[in-house]
């Protein structure tokens, strides 16, 4: 037997995103990850609400320094995520194909639309305040200007459907909350976590400040209610909650999203439908930000 | 006082008055003391703290928790106001939630303690004051004891003093045996009452465990009604080993003495988890006795938010968060 044939494959193991760190479940659990055709991939961690809560508290303290920074700043931390993954391309695409069971050239395409994507959301933290806010016209001696100010902790539940959710989809909805200056706990698509807990590896070397983005992988019905009843998250994106009924339904997660006054971003129509390569528009990036207007006397 | 009512168990002193008759026999005594296990010390305090407390005995831990608390604010920049806003969150400590206990003591600055005692008129919560020229303890007798006459005439409750520990680093522990007897009869009100005394040793200066049951001792038999661990103003602050060791010396002190002593840690709590950790020590090495606000304390400001968020997570089933508590 040559010698290269007795090598011993190694594995990766894969672990969550919390606070800039890559910690294991706080229940030592792992669940198994398949590809389309029920092939074993690897095994990711199963995240808990207890992971979840420990989350929160990492994106809460990042909320000052991440919404201080300047936008300027921020365009330039989110290009970075784009060359880190550029140069990681190789395996995303294979874990993107092995996620939603493309070929190779289709789930290139995809991985380079998520670079594209990332550079997009980077051109817009600064000018995403002349869209929103501005100076308003008043009837007195008066400036009074509007500017947006990022809402604070985002929950988002990860798109689990529809052409290019796994990696693309993801960014497409993690890239324009960061973008304004909210940071973000995730939880991962159920059944194709490997982009996202991926994503994490290359977020950490790329500038992002710990706790800004932090992902789980594990029960969407554990995760998302977790997130959407936490009293310190302020606002929800359920672009993945297609559960039709139980605790992670989309109606369920926005009613006790409402007790507590949060933002909700709803799910599309029909999430399977949904072309994430589709050009994303600013509903997402305008979705996540509160307007503070203030009156200035204009002097002599 | 003959001799023998002097050394009877449950007398001022505990029963070991004839230690402190000179230095000498001071220091044979307190280095006669056995010396502390470190390894051992810190694995038992590592191990109570695994201990998994859940569901209606967290419910009750969170509870007593609360009403341990001396509720602090001992910074340059108290004002009245500040004070003022302190004892009501100590009088009622979650507004949307009548149930919840209220704390232990509001711990201030003497000149504070008169603007305390108003606001906290017709409750049981009483007012603590620190004296003795804290944190450093760096000032003559006379200013030390002038320092706590003001504040027991002002009508603080309990006085939280310090001990000079330059002096007891070098070893010169009469010193500060006498220093504690001198502010213990300052406590002492007109009417022949007395305000508890709490003794702070600034562990985190001590530097060994040995260092610590000596100093458990010496203000024990001095008259010490509590001992506490640190003034929250230096790096190290009340860690589980350095609790566990002051708790087991009040349980060997009162099996020799039959004197209960209080314990105090202080500075450092911030989480319920380590809350309860503190109180699985006083349970398992103290028991039932000291589980109380009557002997057991936390010095503490930012915890009792920490406690009341997860106060609202058993009561309601979701996670709270700091915008549901009040800024102190």
């Amino acid at each position: 037997m040559s010698e290269t044939a007795m090598r011993i494959e190694v594995f990766k193991t894969y672990k969550l995103y919390v606070g800039g760190k890559f910690p294991r479940s706080e229940s030592g659990r792992v669940y198994e990850v398949t590809d389309t055709k029920d092939q074993w991939l690897a095994n990711a961690p199963l995240g808990t609400r207890k992971d979840t809560r420990d989350a929160v508290l990492a994106a809460r303290a990042a909320v000052k320094g991440w919404s201080g920074t300047t936008a300027y700043n921020r365009g330039q931390v989110l290009y970075r995520v784009a060359e880190m993954l550029q140069g990681r391309r190789e395996q995303f695409t294979a874990e993107v194909a092995a996620a939603e069971g493309l070929g190779a050239k289709k789930a290139a395409a995809l991985v380079d639309a998520a670079i594209d994507r990332w550079v997009w959301y980077a051109g817009w933290t600064d000018k995403v305040a002349q869209i929103a806010g501005g100076a308003n016209p008043v009837a007195g001696p008066f400036f009074n200007l509007s500017t947006p100010e990022p809402t604070g902790v985002v929950g988002v539940v990860a798109p689990r459907t529809g052409h290019g959710f796994s990696l693309l989809g993801l960014v497409s909805v993690v890239a324009p909350a960061i973008a304004t200056g909210n940071t973000v706990v995730v939880a991962a698509a159920e059944q194709a976590p490997l982009p996202a807990l991926s994503l994490g590896e290359v977020l950490a070397t790329s500038d992002v400040p710990g706790g800004v983005v932090n992902l789980i992988s594990g029960r969407t019905a554990d995760i998302a209610p977790t997130l959407a009843s936490h009293q310190d998250v302020n606002a929800l994106d359920l672009a993945g909650a297609i559960d039709l009924e139980g605790p992670g339904a989309a109606a369920a997660l926005e009613a006790s999203a409402a007790d507590t006054l949060k933002r909700v971003v709803r799910p599309a129509a029909d999430p399977s439908a949904v072309d994430w390569t589709a050009s994303p528009g600013t509903g997402r990036l305008l979705s996540f930000l509160e307007t503070k207007t203030v009156w200035h006397p204009m002097g002599i | 006082m003959s001799t023998l009512a002097a050394n009877a168990p449950g007398a001022p002193g505990g029963g070991l008055a004839d230690v402190a008759a000179s230095e000498a026999t001071l220091r044979r005594f307190l280095h006669g003391l056995p010396g502390v296990d470190q390894v051992g010390l810190e694995a038992r305090a590592a191990t109570l703290g695994t201990r998994s407390i859940k569901t209606t005995a967290k419910a009750f831990a969170i509870d007593l928790a609360i009403s341990m608390i001396d509720l602090t604010t001992l910074e340059g920049a108290d004002t009245v106001g500040k004070v003022r806003s302190l004892c009501a969150k100590g009088l009622n400590p979650d507004p949307t939630d009548r149930t919840a206990p209220q704390v232990a003591a509001i711990c201030v600055y003497p000149d504070m303690v008169e603007t305390a005692k108003t606001a906290l008129r017709g409750s049981d919560i009483q007012v603590a004051s620190v004296a003795t020229a804290f944190p450093s303890g760096r000032a003559g007798m006379p200013v030390k004891l002038a320092d706590t006459a003001e504040a027991v005439a002002a009508g603080a409750d309990e006085i939280d003093m310090v001990i000079d520990r330059g002096a007891f680093l070098s070893g010169r522990y009469l010193e500060v045996f006498e220093e504690i007897r001198a502010v213990k009869e300052a406590c002492r009100r007109p009417d022949g009452s007395s305000a508890h005394l709490k003794v702070i040793f600034e562990t985190g200066e001590l530097q060994t465990y040995d260092n610590v049951r000596r100093a458990s001792w010496l203000a024990m038999i001095a008259g010490a009604d509590f001992i506490k661990t640190s003034t929250g103003k230096v790096a190290v602050n009340a860690t589980p080993p350095v609790t566990l060791l002051m708790l087991e010396a009040v349980r060997d002190f009162r099996a020799a003495t039959g004197t209960q002593v209080g314990v105090k840690p202080a500075g450092g709590i911030r989480t319920t988890k380590d809350a309860m950790k503190y109180l699985v020590m006083v349970n398992e090495t103290l028991g039932d006795d000291w589980l109380s606000p009557h002997w057991f304390r936390f010095g503490a400001s930012s915890l009792l938010n920490d406690l009341l968020m997860q106060r609202q997570k058993l009561r309601t089933g979701r996670y709270s968060g700091p915008d549901y508590v009040t800024v102190d």
